[in-house]
């Protein structure tokens, strides 16, 4: 069986679980070779099925932007001529897909949401104008290329061989040209991650400048915390946090939407949401077409009951 | 001198009803009124400040079809100095690849610095263009920018990355993509409307730019879409109002999900 590399994504060495996820679609095709810069926690990564583990150092991978990366792995490609080559639909992500995808000659699907495979042949899903479509893809140059959205299936173990191999690679001076001269590390909220949530509770101009109520429904549910632009625009919330078209594409089991329109951008970043909720004092607001269960009605009095109400179920 | 070239899109319009074409698969670009890809005005708004608050010259770029004209007009109308248009039937249903094949051979033809792209195409919406341009033209491109300073040589961009805000640097040409965060596009005023009509255009084909039609168009995609479907429309949901119960209805709803 031919490999797949899987390009890990480990900030501080902690398998992030969309890189597992990859690992969980890598074994539809082939055997998953992961591909780590730095290190990460190797048996995590056997956990989930990596017989391989390439493993990368190199400063310039942390002091530039993405090239000596995209070397990197473009030199794996083509030592082990893989059936596939998987990463996580991020910034990063995408760039070092597109610029291996084309030293390569092969062809790249951005935004994966689902990867199925018949008789050897790939083929992806994504989704198009703004969530209204859904598409089916194929490859028909070189090696399928694919950047997966997070949260595109549910991580499965199986116990991988977890070989170790570090891999050396020349890194060209000409690649080290966008020099990467602060990072600051987002601070964690301690909710979950936007893009990996499986409730995602989110506010808009509705809200007025004030996310507590809407923070406090999230964390009674567990869920992680969203805005519209207009909530962003305003300064209220981080653009970090941001659905829709410009910010966060979230495709959660369940997407409470307060104070928000539903305008097209928004819908863009949630509308394939399994169940949708939504609350807003107009009975006329767009939102409502897409919902499964909505209230008309002030947010400021809606959500702060249906938190107590969800406290006093818990007990 | 600090010359900047923006490459921008014409889209068929976002918020009308946007589909595919039966025969091909591709985006349906008959039937939609187009438009200059709303991202891309952000582009050229930031290639605008650059340039005004030195010495420079915008060039617009687009590749499409002849109504693409139109994007190419709205960014001189905005202020934007010069425009070329690559037009070729060869070129109708291009992926990523051949489009980044176009730009950046017209890109050679031009002078430049720097070369400025939206973040992503409103209808394509892959964000991939300006890397590949980046990687044809041997260049460093720094995507989803959400600030841009020129100082002398160097650029400075900050990017709020999923992890990281990071700061970087680079200087020498350079391919940068930005964000909605740069700060709103201006809308043409009268006068910039009036002065666009005197601004040269160019329209090249692909022999002007040194590009084989076998290199590019439907044909030539190194992906292909097998298949599209509507979403299936949603079921219309239960709505209620509230009437002092409407928080204690949602969690009851939540509960019959087991969400709670
Ligand atoms: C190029 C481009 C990209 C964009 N990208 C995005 C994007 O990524 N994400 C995004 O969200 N938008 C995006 N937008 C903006 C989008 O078009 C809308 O302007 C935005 O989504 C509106 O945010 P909103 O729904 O919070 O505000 P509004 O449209 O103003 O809606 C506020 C809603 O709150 C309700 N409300 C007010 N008070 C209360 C109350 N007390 N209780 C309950 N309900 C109340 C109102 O009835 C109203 O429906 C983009 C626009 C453009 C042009
Ligand atoms: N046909 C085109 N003509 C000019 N610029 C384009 C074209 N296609 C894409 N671009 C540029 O590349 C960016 C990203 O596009 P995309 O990768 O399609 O999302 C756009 O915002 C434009 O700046």
């Amino acid at each position: 069986m031919s490999e797949v590399l899987v390009l890990i994504d480990a900030p501080e060495g902690k398998v992030a679980k969309p890189s597992l996820e990859l690992l969980t679609i890598a074994r539809r095709i082939g055997e998953p070779s992961a591909v780590v810069f730095g290190s990460a926690d190797n048996g995590v990564l056997a956990e989930y099925g990596a017989e391989k583990i390439y493993t990368l150092d190199d400063a310039a991978y942390d002091e530039f932007l993405v090239v000596p990366k995209a070397d990197a792995l473009t030199q794996l490609a083509k030592d082990t001529s893989p059936a596939a080559i998987l990463v996580t639909s991020s910034t990063e992500g995408k760039e070092i897909a597109a610029r291996v995808a084309l030293r390569t000659e092969s062809g790249l699907i951005i935004d994966a949401v689902d990867v199925s495979v018949d008789g050897g042949q790939v083929t992806t899903t994504q989704a198009a104008f703004a969530g209204n479509f859904t598409v089916a893809a194929q490859v028909t140059k070189g090696v399928p290329v694919i950047a997966v959205k997070p949260n595109s299936t549910a991580p499965e173990q199986a116990s991988g061989a977890g070989t170790v191999e570090a891999v050396a690679v020349e890194i060209a001076e000409s690649s080290k040209t966008a020099k990467i001269t602060s990072s600051k590390p987002k601070e964690s909220t301690g909710r979950p991650e936007l893009t990996e949530a499986a409730i995602v509770v989110s506010g808009g101009r509705g809200t007025g400048g004030d996310f507590s109520q809407v923070e406090a429904l999230a964390d009674a549910l567990g869920a992680a915390v969203g805005a519209s632009r207009a909530a962003v625009d305003s300064g209220w919330y981080p653009h970090s946090f941001q659905v829709g078209q410009t910010g966060k594409t979230v495709s959660p089991q369940l997407y409470v939407a307060n104070g928000i329109s539903g305008a097209i951008q928004h819908r863009a970043g949630m509308q394939t949401s399994k169940t949708i909720v939504a609350v807003n004092k107009d009975d006329e607001a767009p939102i409502f077409e897409l919902v499964d269960f909505g209230v008309v009605g002030d947010l400021k009095e809606v959500l702060p009951q249906a938190t107590e109400e969800i406290t006093k179920r818990k007990g | 001198m600090t010359k900047i070239v923006v490459a921008v899109k014409y889209v068929p319009d976002a918020t009308a009803d946007r589909t595919f074409d039966e025969a091909d698969n591709t985006v349906d670009r008959e039937n939609v009124d187009g438009l200059l890809s709303e991202l891309d005005e952000y582009a050229v708004e930031q290639a605008l400040q650059i340039v005004e608050a030195g010495d420079g010259e915008v060039t617009v770029l687009t590749v499409g079809p002849a109504d693409a004209s139109d994007a190419v007009r709205k960014a001189l109308q905005m202020g934007a100095d010069a425009g070329v248009h690559v037009e070729d039937d060869a070129i109708a249903g291009s992926d990523a690849f051949a489009t980044s094949l176009v730009l950046a051979k017209a890109i050679e033809k031009l002078e430049y610095d720097m070369v400025f792209f939206g973040m992503a195409s409103t209808d394509g919406g892959l964000g991939v263009v300006p890397t590949l341009v980046a990687e044809r033209l041997g260049l460093p491109a720094v995507t989803y920018a959400s600030e841009v300073t020129v100082d002398g040589d160097t650029v400075t961009i900050r990017r709020d990355g999923d992890a990281a805000t990071q700061e970087i640097q680079a200087s020498g040409k350079l391919v940068v993509s930005v964000t909605d965060q740069t700060g709103e596009a201006r809308y043409p005023s009268f006068k910039g409307i009036m002065a666009a009509k005197k601004k040269p255009v160019e329209e090249w084909t692909l022999a002007d730019i040194g590009v084989d039609a076998g290199e590019v168009g439907l044909d030539n995609a190194w992906t292909k879409v097998e298949s599209f479907t509507p979403r299936p429309p949603r079921t219309a949901g239960e709505i209620v109002t509230d009437e002092g119960d409407g928080g204690t209805k949602l969690v009851e709803f939540l509960a019959s999900k087991k969400f709670v």
